[in-house]
Parts: structure tokens; sequence; C-alpha cells
């Protein structure tokens, strides 16, 4: 009865099932779908109604300077707060103990988590983009450089987050606590990083602290995208530093592969 | 014959300074259903986890289907059913879509809905799983462990929280499985549902097997002396004797037909198992202690 000649499903075929799932849950989490997906557009809802309308600069308001920060939040929010979140609560719920159990190769998993990762960071780029678009005056780029900025980013964005939220998923000790330990990291780097504030107009320390974590580099490239080329005058080095911020987002990109290859484990603590 | 489904020799694991497993033998034959019985702390999830892969022995030998555990690939993994105790994960899908997807891990899964029927979950079909009773959760459990089609199935405590009638459905979807021939590990604290489904019954304790034989011969069960009771002017008077169908007979014709409030009673799986374990620890029976009293 047996039927050992049938061949167990592709890593791919299963990779893409998990894709299917976690998007499902990550859409119906009401946790999930509000902290890492909505949150910014609420955001960018509430500091457009208020400062939208402010110049930081001639011809440039504050809601075009604050949608490029929010872009660069969102990816943060989508792979590594997401996932620094989720897989703590999926080691100590028993998701990772039954799939451990399973045939399902370890790299579908990954795939899993990277495809919910892209597209919820696609669909939150398009809500932001349009509702600033609609309602703050924000301009979508035209030209193929940017948008060649535009992907090149996102994908170094995500790749470092998407790691680095892998890595630091077993920093949280339970499920429950993440939160807590995850979302001020995310909420410090955005203040610090020109996301709720312009940049150069922060502190001096505050801007070095900044310099030496991903998010001010991707926030960076990000208004190099949304913002006309003179407003490159209004950052630290009056200019854009695209090569210096592709440099930096690869750099923790291979400090987060180093980090979640040595620290990433399937079990809780305290368990062998 | 064929070698058996799951071997487990002379294992020994130690956590800190915990001694979980100390010399723990026994095996299960191709098709056969072995319960493990035990108090807590016994070694019953260390060895089950031993062979489901998801720990080491320090030393001894464990192997599934002719698999060390600890180098199970992928198709060995496509070939075992595993059912843990503690699973709250998959809140958000609704039971098709989780059994559909788990359905996806394998190559010749049975049937998402006839699985779903067959654990007695398809008013719940699409209902959300953090929505689901307890029962009804350990019920999905059970579907995710057998939509695989396994030839080795690790049932760990299944009908914790289920009610009576749900445990005796619960038993017909095992006696199918093992009519289909599925070898099956059932680890369990209810010693009638051993006595119902166990081919053989492993008492286990202080990490090492103390009896491992069929139900209605473990700890010489069999051979084991008989209690008739009756009624006497109201009152109960017992006596034991290795022939109570004699006893019988003496009583009938002593009260010159109906023996009244006649109970014969061979000593249960419980008396069995929990004799052993206080042998084990050296205590005085427990039966002995209840009755002073």
């Amino acid at each position: 009865m047996s039927a050992p000649t049938l061949s167990l499903p592709t890593t791919v075929a299963i990779g893409r099932r998990r894709v299917s799932v976690e998007l499902k849950q990550f859409f119906r989490d009401r946790q999930s779908a509000l902290w890492n997906f909505a949150f910014p557009v609420i955001l960018m809802v509430i500091f457009g109604s208020v400062f939208g309308g402010q110049s930081v600069a001639p011809d440039i308001t504050f809601a075009r300077y604050f949608v490029a920060g929010m872009i660069a939040s969102g990816v943060f929010y989508t792979a590594f707060q997401n996932l620094a979140i989720a897989i703590p609560l999926e080691r100590e719920d028993g998701t990772l103990k039954r799939l451990q159990g399973t045939p399902m190769p370890t790299p579908s998993y990954f795939m899993g988590k990277i495809g919910t990762v892209v597209i919820a960071y696609i669909a939150q780029v398009t809500l932001l983009v349009l509702v600033g678009a609609l309602f703050y005056g924000v301009k979508v780029p035209t030209t193929a450089t940017q948008w060649f900025t535009f992907v090149w980013a996102s994908i170094l964005g995500l790749t470092a987050c998407t790691l680095l939220g892998i890595a630091f998923s077993v920093v949280p000790r339970t499920g429950r606590g993440a939160p807590a330990i995850v979302s001020p990291i995310v909420l410090v780097l955005q203040f610090t990083s020109g996301v709720f504030f312009v940049f150069t107009q922060l502190p001096h320390w505050m801007q070095v602290f900044a310099s030496f974590f991903p998010l001010k580099w991707l926030a960076q490239a990000m208004r190099s995208v949304f913002l006309p080329e003179a407003a490159a005058v209004m950052e630290p080095a009056g200019s854009w530093e695209l090569g210096m911020c592709a440099f930096m987002l690869a750099l923790w990109s291979i400090i987060g592969l180093v980090l979640a290859i040595v620290f990433f484990r399937w079990a809780p603590r305290g368990t062998n | 014959m064929t070698r058996p489904a799951v071997v487990v020799h002379d294992v020994h694991k130690q956590y800190r300074d915990v001694r979980a497993l100390d010399g723990c033998s026994f095996h299960i034959d191709v098709g056969e259903c072995v319960a493990l019985l035990g108090p807590n702390g016994a070694g019953k999830t260390t060895i089950t986890e031993i062979l489901e892969g998801y720990r080491r022995q320090d030393s001894g030998s464990v192997e599934v289907l002719g698999v060390d555990p600890a180098h199970g690939d992928r198709a060995w993994k496509s070939q075992l059913g595993i059912v843990l105790q503690t699973d709250r994960d998959l809140g958000d899908l609704t039971v098709v879509e989780s059994v559909e997807h788990f359905a996806g891990y394998y190559p010749n899964p049975r049937d998402p809905d006839e699985v779903i029927r067959a654990v007695g979950l398809e008013e719940k079909r699409t209902s959300r799983n953090e929505k689901l009773s307890g029962g009804q959760r350990r019920r999905l459990d059970v579907a995710l462990g057998i939509v695989g089609r396994p030839r080795v199935l690790f049932l760990d405590e299944p009908t914790t929280g289920f009610d009576p009638e749900a445990r005796r459905e619960f038993w017909s979807l095992i006696e199918a499985l093992k009519a289909e021939g599925t070898t099956i590990l059932l680890t369990t604290h209810y010693l009638e549902e051993a006595e119902r489904l166990a081919d053989r019954v492993a008492v286990i304790s202080r990490g090492r097997v103390l009896a491992c034989d069929t139900p209605a011969h473990l700890g010489g069960r069999e051979r084991s002396s008989a209690r008739v009771s009756w009624l006497e002017d109201g009152v109960r008077v017992e006596s034991q004797t290795m022939e109570p169908g004699h006893a019988v007979v003496d009583l009938m014709a002593r009260f010159g037909g109906e023996i009244p409030g006649l109970e014969v009673r061979r000593e249960t799986l419980e008396d069995i198992y929990l004799g052993l374990i206080a042998e084990d620890r050296g205590d005085v029976p427990p039966m002995v202690e209840v009755d002073i009293e």
C-alpha cells in the first residue's frame, strides 16, 4: 500500500505554499496587520495632516520629506519588526516544532517569510505613495534613475532587515514580550535617522549615532527617489551619497546573515 | 520476519541533574500499536522526542523505519506522523486551510476532506482554528499528523481534554488506522485507552521500561487472583480467589440460587500499573494504603 516511488514536493513548491499561508496569517492577525502594515500609513496621515503643509526647504513640503522616511521605515516594520516578533511567537506556540517534524525543507520556511515580507512591503509602499500623492502633494518618481535607486534600495534594505529580524528573533525571552523589546528599537532609529525630523536639524551626536545603523542610509536613499535633485543640499554631505547608502545596507546584510546563521534556533531556550 | 518499525536499545539521557532515561529499551513491530504508560517525569516524552528526531540520546541506539532519527532526511520524515502534546499554533487559519496546507508537504497525502471527516471536524471545516474547543483542537492536531499517510504515527496524549463520546470516536479512528497497517506509539494517561488500542503496553518509570506485554498479560495479570464480592445481610463481603468460577458455584449453592449483589473482578490494568510503579519506587502497594481508613 505504500508507494515509495512517489517523489517529494520540491522546496520551491512548498515555499510557495508557505508564502500563501504566511500571508493569510500576517493579514488576519490584527496585531501584525496593524503594527507592521497599517501603522506607517496611519503615521503618514497624522504627520501629513499636522505638518504636511510646512516647508522644509523651498518647494519641498514636510510631507514629501516624510514619505521617503516612512517608506524606509516600512522596510523596518514589514521585515525587521514583523520577523523579530513573529518568529519568537512561532517558537513558543509550537509552529516551529510542528514544522520540524514534517518533511518541509528549511529553505521553504524562509522563502515563506521572505515572500510575505516582500508582498507586504510592496502593498505598503503603494498605499503610502497613493495616500501621499492624493492628499499631501507627494510626487511619484518619474525618472529611470529614481526608479532604479528605489528598487536597489528596497532590495538591499529588505535583505538587511529580513536577516536582522531572523537573527534578532533569538533575543526576546518570550513571544508575548517580543513587541516590548523590538518596537522601541525601530522607534528610536526612526527618531534619530531623519524620519520624523529633518536629519540635518538633529543634534550632531544623534546624527553620528544614526550613521552606524541602516535606517538612516535607507531613508537617505529613499529621499533621493522622492525629493527633487536640488534637495540633496539638505543632506549632511550636500549630496545623496548613494554609494555609501548601498555600502552600509550591504554591510548590514552581511552582518545580518552572519548573525542569523550563528544564532538562529528552532527550539525555545532551555531545551536542547 | 521483517525488522521492527521502531527499536529502542539501552538509551540513556541526562538533563543537567535529572536522569530522564536510564537504559530504556523496547521495540514496536510493523503494524503494531504500543502504548507507553508511566507517571509524569518518567521519560515518556523524552523517548518519544528522541524517536521523532527532536532530541538526541546520550548513549544507546534508536531506529525508526531503519533510520537513526538524528540523521533522518525528508523522505524519512514524510513517513512519520507526529502529534505533539501542546500546540496552539495556526490560530489564524481555518481547519481546511491547515489540513490542505500540510497535505502539500507529502508525496502521497490523504485527501484533506476525508481526513477532516475522519476526525469529525466537518462542521468546523471553515472555522478559524483559534475558535475550536480543546477537544476539537486536538482532533485537528491528529488530522495534521495523519494527512501525510504516515507509516509510523506518534501520538502524545492525544485524547487529553476529550469528552467520553469524543474519546470513543477517536478510538475508532485509531483502530481504522491500525487496520490499514499503521505502526503507532501512543503515550497516554488513560489505562482504558491503552487497553482498548494497544497490542502491547510498556510501563515506564524513572527512565526504564518496567514491563512490556499485552494488556491481558502485563505484570502476570492473567495469573492474578480475582475478587468475588456479594451482599450478605446487606453487608458487602469480599473474597480473593484463584478460581472465581468455583467460588461462584459454591456461593450459588449456599444461597440456593441468585447471589445478591454479585461482582467478580479481575485485577484491572490500572491495578497492575499502579502496583508496578509502586514496587519500582519501593512503596507499599497503593491498594493497601487505600484500604486502611
